[in-house]
């Protein structure tokens, strides 16, 4: 499944909730079933600044797709996590990079977004880019020089 | 009259406290982080800007005079609320951050040298760490720590242990912005001197529930910020005794600041003024005169009374939350609760609380060394003013019950 279509299948999950406790429950769901982070992962080098809570993102290569995990100290953080993995993990650095991230706005997290907002959805998405643009630029030097 | 009828009455000087937040009448249980401003305030700095803005001390225009004479007022203010012996001795700054860092520098480099000792506390705010940090790294000093007990209060006898002869200077604060406990400052300040050692006194959480009189204490330095005591954000007072101020050197350079200026030597004017260069915050000292008679008229015994019982009935309802854990019994506190519900993370809470429209503080409240000492990320900090209700504690309550069905 692309990017988009993935996206277009979480705002349709979004849509069905009337008020925010159940989007809240759905985000505590999703944090609570989210696979724990490899233990050696939770380390400095992993960690996200600007989150009030810590979250760790690893990212790698496979068959040409970017892998990531993630993990958090919080529920509602790692339901976050959860929905960013299901939407960008196994998928080409190329398009994760180019992607606008717009599906925030149109699930109603946007609030999360804000830099004020502690809980650093900004920075999340900001790794993962960083990730991707690292990962795209090194398969472009190798695409090159083969 | 009622305790209800009290609150009633300082909650109608409090325009903000009307509106609704995320559709809920608001709840603001986040006044150790800054109290909200009763309209006198508001009004007295909209005076300023509509009837005499002007610069101080400088102009021999009729509006400047003015404006001086409104800040010299509130200098006075300042003094008399601190019963300081000279209003000389209160320098306006832009917070109690600022005052700090001001006397840290000053008197760190007059005083402070190679292998010197400074005292700090565990329960410091990052701003009466960092500051001290700076000139120990500066001047390769050393920094001491008096520890804090499982309750939450400092270990006064250690402080014994921790003096020597190369002690320059204890810092630490009047009441613990995390966990509300209520210092020993007078006792830190007698044995402090009983060595010849000067104290610092970070007033920021003291001078909105304390009475505080500098000269009764007999602290060297008192610095708090005009925002937690009901003033405009952006102005604080570093008091310090005058054989103190006119002793070390000044911390910034500039106007005002100055008396005879010539590219081979300046000479610095007299107290005051050697530490306050630049155009000050002047609407911001308006404003703090404001609040400090505000705080006068309603009475701080007063205001003690209602924050007493408001951290009573909190008190007794949360410990009735099977799975919350108070952090910070000390016998002496103020109206502050930090608290853990089971293993739910501050901020998950925290984002709930605020959707059910409650402000609250989550997190490590800029004191990390003592979140460290408790081994925990964070805390939820409630904390109340003389204008929230037992209704308010009631909801927090609540919310608590929630947040823990959600986590559960």
């Amino acid at each position: 499944m692309s990017i988009q279509a993935k996206q277009e299948e979480i705002i349709e999950e979004f849509s069905m909730f009337d008020d925010w406790m159940d989007k809240y429950n759905y985000l505590i769901e999703m944090g609570n079933s989210l696979e724990p982070l490899d233990e050696q992962y939770k380390t400095e080098k992993y960690l996200i600044s600007g989150c009030q809570s810590q979250v760790w993102l690893y990212a790698w290569m496979e068959d040409g797709k970017l892998m990531i995990r993630g993990d958090s100290d919080a529920v509602i953080t790692k339901g976050i996590v959860s929905l960013l993995l299901r939407v960008y993990s196994g998928e080409p650095p190329a398009e994760v990079y180019e992607d606008d991230h717009s599906f925030i706005d149109q699930i109603g997290l946007q609030e999360h977004l804000s830099p004020t907002r502690s809980n650093g959805l900004m920075s999340m998405l900001k790794q993962i880019k960083l990730y991707a643009l690292a990962f795209k630029t090194k398969q472009e030097q190798k695409d090159k020089n083969e | 009259m009622s305790l209800n009828t009290d609150i009633q009455k300082i909650r109608k000087s409090f325009p903000i406290l009307k509106q609704e937040m995320n559709d809920r009448p608001l709840v603001y249980l986040d006044n150790a982080a800054t109290t909200h401003k009763p309209r006198v305030v508001i009004d007295a700095i909209s005076e300023y800007y509509n009837n005499y803005n002007s610069n101080v001390h400088r102009g021999v225009h009729t509006l400047s005079q003015k404006a001086t004479e409104a800040f010299e007022n509130s200098r006075e203010k300042v003094r008399e609320t601190i019963n300081a012996a000279s209003a000389h001795e209160i320098i306006f700054t832009s917070g109690a951050t600022e005052a700090i860092n001001m006397i840290a520098f000053s008197y760190g480099e007059k005083y402070i040298g190679e292998g010197d000792e400074i005292i700090i506390s565990g329960l410091e705010h990052h701003s009466n760490i960092v500051p001290w940090q700076l000139v120990a790294e500066r001047k390769n000093a050393h920094i001491k720590v008096l520890p804090v007990n499982e309750k939450g209060e400092l270990i006064l006898e250690k402080l014994d242990t921790l003096i020597t002869k190369k002690t320059r200077i204890i810092a630490v604060n009047h009441i613990s912005n995390t966990l509300g406990t209520i210092n020993p400052v007078k006792e830190i300040i007698k044995k402090a001197h009983n060595h010849d050692i000067p104290v610092l006194v970070d007033g920021a959480q003291g001078i909105p529930h304390l009475d505080v009189d500098v000269q009764d204490l007999d602290v060297d330095f008192y610095c708090f910020s005009g925002h937690k005591v009901y003033g405009p954000t952006g102005v604080g007072v570093a008091y310090g005794k005058e054989k103190w101020l006119s002793d070390i050197p000044p911390y910034k350079g500039g106007g005002e600041m100055i008396n005879r200026v010539t590219f081979e030597k300046t000479t610095y004017n007299d107290l005051p003024y050697k530490f306050e260069a630049g155009t000050p915050n002047i609407a911001g000292v308006i404003g703090l005169h404001k609040a400090l008679e505000f705080v006068e008229s309603t009475g701080k015994e007063k205001i003690r009374q209602i924050e007493r019982e408001l951290l009573d009935y909190a008190t007794s309802q949360l410990k009735q939350i099977e799975g919350l854990k108070i952090y910070g019994e000390a016998t002496n506190k103020t109206s502050v609760i930090s608290f853990l519900i089971n293993d739910i993370h501050p901020y998950d809470a925290g984002t709930i609380f605020d959707k059910l429209g409650i402000a609250i503080r989550t997190g490590h409240h800029c004191t990390q060394p003592l979140m460290d000492h408790f081994k925990i990320p964070g805390t939820v900090r409630a904390s109340f003013a003389p204008y929230n209700t037992k209704k308010e504690i009631d909801i927090l309550v609540e919310a608590i019950k929630k947040v823990k069905t959600m986590f559960g």
